[in-house]
């Protein structure tokens, strides 16, 4: 209960604020409404008029969790409106991306870490890519994919990757070269050879960094699938939630499909983590 | 400088910081080739001495790898030279009983004690049956009642194992209880300043280092490495 109290108290001014944020923000169509109908709103009737209007500028928290609710529990998971369709489709990118960006990462960095002209080379590249907006990116990923007739998972799942890819690949480098000289030496004296260096050595040592980097970088990944889907057409993904529920002023459907990718991400790094407890309490790493 | 060090000799390097002992140590074992000058190792160079495993290599800290038991650190060099399952095992087992840790060879480094873990790191250097024992001031970082008990194992694994030892180290005590043969560097630039031989017994209680003889040994090595400061003074 002592642990759970600041995390309530905290919770709790996050709807409160939220609310009056919502009855300032609404209280301005409401009141136009009025106006243009002749009649006069007493500060309750109000009140109660922006939290329950269609297409709220900012909607109250009950009206997103009912959407929520709606979009999850409400429909056929079949269906168009579906959060959990949308939320598998988006799913489903994210998780193919997550692992071409890690491949990508982890091949990089061990190509860094042994070759001089690699290790020069790569990582200026590496930074760019990153330095250049994704939003710019992924509509030419799409355009360039659908022009050799590809669609759907595969594109999504590259600009996923692009993101991706980064975070895995700064924390393999540094993860493979934590092995001190001494350390080192001591394989220099036993004439190991590189592989075996890599797997017994650099490879071990490196767990740590590369399961803290996947949880960026599988975050990260759900980002790279969502603003993939925005130039797709918007057809399918939390994606495409987001970019109709724009459109349309749906600011419920904006909001329920904001709350699913949040909890989405949530799961996915709690995933990782889990998969990195496992890990290192097997290899005696943590204890 | 010019020196040979025989079969089955124990022979300490002792100088202050920066005389070149610890480099000199690294050049047998090929980690550091020299500017000049001929070194042999068993009759090779060293990069040949070392691909023919002639030697096993101690640092001051044990360098043990966390996600490894200790019988798996041991077994580490052997699973890198390809030696089979059952002869590591066998080997394992029995450098374990060299160092005195047997029934450890399950537990982590963590649950081990610094002195424990050193042991280990020199059961790691025999488990190969390399001619040549190097070790770069092992016992440097653990305290000095842990160090007297290590020192004292030492001696009575090298009896039992008859190995070459070459052992660098920066007290006096350690390098006369344990050397055959004590070398005494000076810096700037790096050179001999004085080889004593040791007249004590082979076999050496610790309450040796009261004896007259020990203590005449002790001074002519401080003497040595007086007289390579004398010049910078």
């Amino acid at each position: 209960m002592s642990r759970a109290a600041p995390i309530l108290t905290v919770l709790l001014a996050i709807v409160v604020i939220w609310y009056l944020a919502a009855i300032g923000m609404n209280a301005q169509w409401a009141q136009d409404q009025a106006a243009r109908a002749g009649t006069e709103l007493s500060t309750q009737a109000l009140i109660a008029d922006t939290m329950t209007q269609d297409r709220p500028v900012l909607p109250t928290p009950h009206q997103v969790a009912v959407g929520l609710w709606d979009g999850l529990a409400g429909q056929a998971i079949t269906s168009k409106r579906s959060l959990v369709w949308h939320g598998w489709v988006t799913l489903a990118a994210t998780l193919a991306g997550f692992g071409i960006g890690s491949a990508a990462g982890i091949l990089l960095a061990i190509g860094i870490v042994h070759d001089r002209a690699m290790d020069q080379s790569v990582m200026p590249w590496a930074v760019a890519s990153q330095t250049v907006p994704i939003l710019a990116i992924a509509p030419m990923v799409i355009v360039v994919f659908a022009s050799a007739g590809v669609t759907g998972l595969l594109p999504k799942a590259i600009i996923s990757a692009w993101l991706s890819f980064f975070p895995v690949l700064v924390g393999m480098v540094k993860g493979l070269r934590t092995p001190d000289a001494m350390q080192l030496d001591l394989m220099r004296s036993w004439s190991a050879s590189r592989a075996q260096i890599f797997w017994r050595l650099r490879l071990p040592s490196a767990m740590p960094y590369l399961f803290a980097s996947l949880k960026v970088a599988i975050a990260a990944s759900l980002v790279g699938a969502i603003v993939g889907e925005l130039p797709a057409g918007a057809t399918s993904g939390l994606g495409a939630r987001l970019l109709s529920g724009s459109y349309y002023g749906q600011t419920i459907q904006i909001w329920s499909a904001l709350f699913t990718a949040a909890a989405l991400a949530a799961i996915l790094v709690a995933a990782v983590a889990l998969v990195e407890r496992i890990t290192l309490r097997r290899m005696g790493l943590a204890r | 400088m010019d020196l040979t060090i025989n079969r089955g000799e124990f022979v300490s390097f002792i100088g202050p910081s920066g005389c070149g002992k610890t480099t000199f140590l690294r050049a047998i074992a090929a980690l550091e080739t020299p500017t000049g000058g001929s070194l042999t190792v068993n009759g090779m160079t060293p990069d040949q001495a070392r691909r023919a495993r002639a030697y096993g290599y101690v640092f001051q800290a044990p360098g043990l790898y966390p996600w490894r038991t200790i019988a798996g650190n041991i077994a580490l060099p052997l699973e890198i030279m390809g030696f089979s399952k059952a002869d590591r095992r066998e080997r394992v087992e029995r450098v374990l009983g060299l160092v005195e840790l047997d029934g450890f060879g399950g537990k982590y480094p963590w649950q081990l004690s610094g002195g424990m873990q050193q042991r280990a790191s020199i059961a790691r250097a025999l488990a190969f049956d390399a001619d040549i024992l190097l070790m770069d001031e092992p016992f440097g970082a653990l305290d000095e009642i842990v160090r007297d008990r290590l020192n004292e194992a030492l001696l009575d694994l090298w009896a039992k194992t008859g190995k070459t030892i070459g052992f660098v180290t920066h007290s006096i005590p350690e390098a006369v209880y344990l050397s055959t043969r004590i070398v005494v560097m000076s810096p700037r630039p790096g050179r001999i300043t004085d080889v004593i031989e040791s007249t004590l017994p082979r076999e050496r209680p610790l309450d040796i280092r009261d004896t007259p003889e020990f203590i005449a040994i002790a001074h002519r090595v401080r003497e040595g490495l007086r007289a390579g400061h004398a010049d910078e003074a």
